[in-house]
């Protein structure tokens, strides 16, 4: 019973505190007289023929009304739905009539009812790619492409890492961590600044972090669900999944490009990937080169780290909410993080902690790390 | 663009040459993402939708609640009040207060602004050249006011800091001839100067010719002075060409001619063809360095300053003006058929910003 007056005793006192700020605004005397604070992120674009489409989140002291809409510095008829003013991190969509030019730069502004002012750039003007049947095809083969090809491709030195020496074989898996590193800070650099594109008050990019800390911790609590640490077929599905989820990234980024209206660099985006990717081929099949894996598990392998590439392309085109983007980013760096671990974990077992200071070990690392970064020049 | 997967595409400069890659290697680009682009688009987009082609505002100011419609503005002219000095000469007194005031400046836009009597522009201020004026300033603001004309006077009446700049709560009275004639305007000129123009701090000032005094030119000054028979026939407008800074970048976000944009648009200006027209037309467009006015189908003489009874251009259908330029506007719609004529600023910006109007002659 004193337990639970002191459990209560401290919400009371909260409950007090609040009611207090609230209720007798104690805070308004400082700044009485200052006009409310107002933030509006363009969170997505959708271009339609003869229309701009604005997805926007609003924050602020008090409910945002957006006035009046400019594009290229005239005002336009618009729409926005739901009608009236955007609540405290509410999203709305603002519908524009307005012929743009294909391949071309145009500027909106929103003029909210205090004069405020939010810009949105489109950089280059082009249709967003509408899902029906043949686009979402056409954008899967570039998926395809660009995740679960190059993989498969990689996975294909299979043989030839067999006959390997065990010297040889810690120097592949200490790749597969410099590999992983090299991905770990690509995918949270994503995050960080997709993170810092969401409105202030969501902490994009501390839900990066939280994200990518919870899966790490989730991943690896069930990776040794059995008391052991994954190794073998396990691992290579865990490395997998990680490299899975740093793809459907790299899927984003592409399909990002294609309703941004830059189709040669996408192009040259798929190019670069495909390269880049193979690496991560042999980086999933490291862990296997002891065992006799039958082909399906390659299939699942390749599918696994591939696949989510096709998702992210998809994805991409249809320009979802740097909020979620940042999240995305956040859980794939979580889900690397904690196969960098389980893989050094692994040659730690093999040959304790002073492998790692050994230059086999550093060696592969840094390898795996020039490697990723020099075919990442090529994107 | 912010976001992480966007980010890559100002690398596009250096895949120009990458074009020729592009379109052998996939094609896909093409018929997944293109092909409704830009033709249709600006097919669709031309849609006209009214005779604004979409090119608008959206909503309509409250002018009950801002307490002055631009229509309104057009033709009220404050002529004042004469008084009689113990003397026997002949005063023409005004009363302006400064207030601060949320005004909507545009449909659902609410700008702080600091007005002569409560509204931008302040009341147009009219009377007759060689009269004595006598304006009684009142600043209610919570800055430093003063009303500096265009005109001449003594140094002591000029309206800036140090003679004739008040405090708020302060009152000062302004006393000069009315001279020369023409179409004027008085401002705020405390500092700093830029925001309180901007801010609201403006009106016109005209001062009709006397003719008594040009005999040479009588029946054309006669036509200049509110309430002659001549002048009646004429159908007058004032036209102050400002702009609205409303999120305080030194750039104006809206441009009207009288503060609401398109005010005259959808609700045109209605004009009867048989009698001529005479625009009182001001510039006090803050931060860009002119203005002008282009009306659409007509071409018509032009007074500057308002200081001659000759035109000083003849037969022009554009006019700029740099900021507190000013001048006389008369034209002519007799031989036209009825119908809208456009007239706007002929810096395009400015027009589709809200400075776009149309006459209804009829």
């Amino acid at each position: 019973m004193v337990r639970f007056v002191w459990l209560a005793l401290p919400l009371l006192i909260l409950a007090a505190i609040v009611a207090y700020v609230l209720g007798a605004r104690p805070l308004d005397r400082i700044g009485a007289a200052a006009p409310p604070v107002e933030q509006v992120v363009v969170e997505g674009t959708r271009l339609r023929p003869g229309v701009i489409e604005l997805g926007i989140r609003a924050d602020g002291s008090q409910p945002i009304v957006i006035a009046q809409v400019q594009v290229d510095r005239a005002y336009r008829a618009f729409d926005i739905k739901p009608a009236g003013p955007v609540g405290r991190l509410d999203g709305a969509r603002v519908t524009i009539p307005y012929p743009w030019i294909g391949g071309e730069a145009h500027h909106v502004v929103l003029v909210t009812s205090t004069g405020a002012t939010f810009e949105h750039t489109v950089e280059v003007a082009q249709a967003t790619p509408e899902l029906d049947a043949g686009s979402l095809w056409q954008l899967a083969v570039i998926g395809l492409l660009l995740g679960v090809a190059p993989v498969a491709t990689g996975m294909l030195a299979f043989p030839a890492m067999r006959g390997l020496s065990a010297g040889t074989f810690d120097f592949l898996l200490a790749l597969t961590v410099g590999l992983l590193a090299y991905l770990f800070l690509d995918t949270l650099g994503e995050g960080l600044e997709a993170g810092s594109a969401s409105l202030e008050r969501l902490r994009g990019q501390t839900a990066v972090w939280v994200a990518a800390a919870l899966t790490a911790l989730g991943l690896f609590v069930a990776g040794r669900w059995r008391g052991a640490a994954p190794q073998g077929a396990a691992l290579a599905g865990f490395i997998a999944l990680g490299i899975g989820l740093h793809n459907l990234g790299e899927g984003l980024a592409v399909g990002g490009a294609l309703s941004a209206g830059a189709g040669a660099l996408a192009t040259f985006l798929v190019v670069g990937f495909i390269i880049h990717n193979v690496t991560e081929g042999i980086g999933i099949a490291a862990p296997l080169v002891r065992a006799t894996p039958p082909l399906s598990l390659f299939v699942l392998l390749a599918g696994l780290a591939g696949l989510p590439a096709v998702a992210g392309v998809w994805a991409g085109t249809q320009a979802p909410s740097p909020y979620w983007l940042a999240l995305c980013f956040g859980v794939g760096a979580g889900a690397i993080f904690q196969v960098m671990v389980e893989v050094t974990a692994l040659t730690v077992r093999k040959s304790g902690f002073v492998a790692l200071g050994g230059l086999n070990y550093a060696g592969g690392v840094a390898a795996g790390l020039l490697v990723m970064y020099a075919t990442a020049l090529l994107v | 663009m912010g976001l992480g997967p966007f980010a890559r595409i100002p690398r596009r400069g250096l895949l120009r040459g990458g074009a020729m890659l592009a379109g052998m290697a996939f094609g896909v680009e093409r018929s997944a993402a293109g092909g409704r682009g830009g033709d249709d688009a600006s097919a669709a987009g031309h849609d006209m939708a009214g005779r604004h082609g979409r090119n608008r505002v959206v909503g309509t100011v409250d002018a009950d609640r801002n307490g002055f419609d631009p229509m309104d503005f057009l033709t009220e002219f404050d002529t004042g009040i004469i008084t009689t000095e113990p003397d026997g000469r002949q005063v023409r007194e005004w009363t302006i207060t400064a207030v601060d005031r949320e005004v909507e400046i545009a449909p659902g836009v609410f700008f702080p602004a600091w007005t002569y009597n409560g509204r931008i522009p302040g009341p147009t201020l009219r009377c007759t050249e060689g009269e004595r004026l006598r304006i009684r300033f009142l600043n209610a603001g919570s800055h430093p006011h003063t009303m500096h004309f265009h005109g001449i006077h003594s140094a002591r009446m000029d309206g800036v800091p140090g003679a004739g700049e008040i405090r708020p709560g302060e009152a000062f009275t302004y006393e000069f001839a009315a001279e020369p004639f023409g179409c004027h305007l008085y401002h705020c000129h405390s500092i700093p100067l830029k925001r309180h123009i901007h801010k609201g701090l403006y009106g016109a000032f005209i001062v009709d010719p006397d003719p008594d005094r040009h005999p040479l030119a009588r029946e054309d000054a006669a036509s200049r002075r509110l309430g002659t028979p001549q002048n009646a026939s004429w159908q007058e407008l004032v036209m102050v060409m400002n702009g609205f800074d409303t999120n305080f970048d030194d750039e104006n976000e809206f441009y009207a001619v009288n503060t609401i944009p398109f005010a005259y648009f959808d609700r045109p200006i209605r004009i009867d063809r048989s009698r001529p027209i005479r625009i009182y037309l001001i510039n006090i467009t803050e931060f860009d360095p002119i203005n002008s006015l282009h009306v659409h189908a007509n071409f018509f003489d032009y007074y500057d300053h308002g200081t001659t009874l000759t035109p000083t251009h003849r037969r022009i259908d554009t006019v700029m003006q740099c900021q507190a330029q000013r001048g006389i506007v008369e034209l002519s719609f007799a031989n036209h058929e009825p119908g809208l004529y456009m007239f706007h600023a002929h810096q395009t910006e400015f027009a589709e910003l809200g400075w776009m109007s149309h006459f209804e002659v009829v």
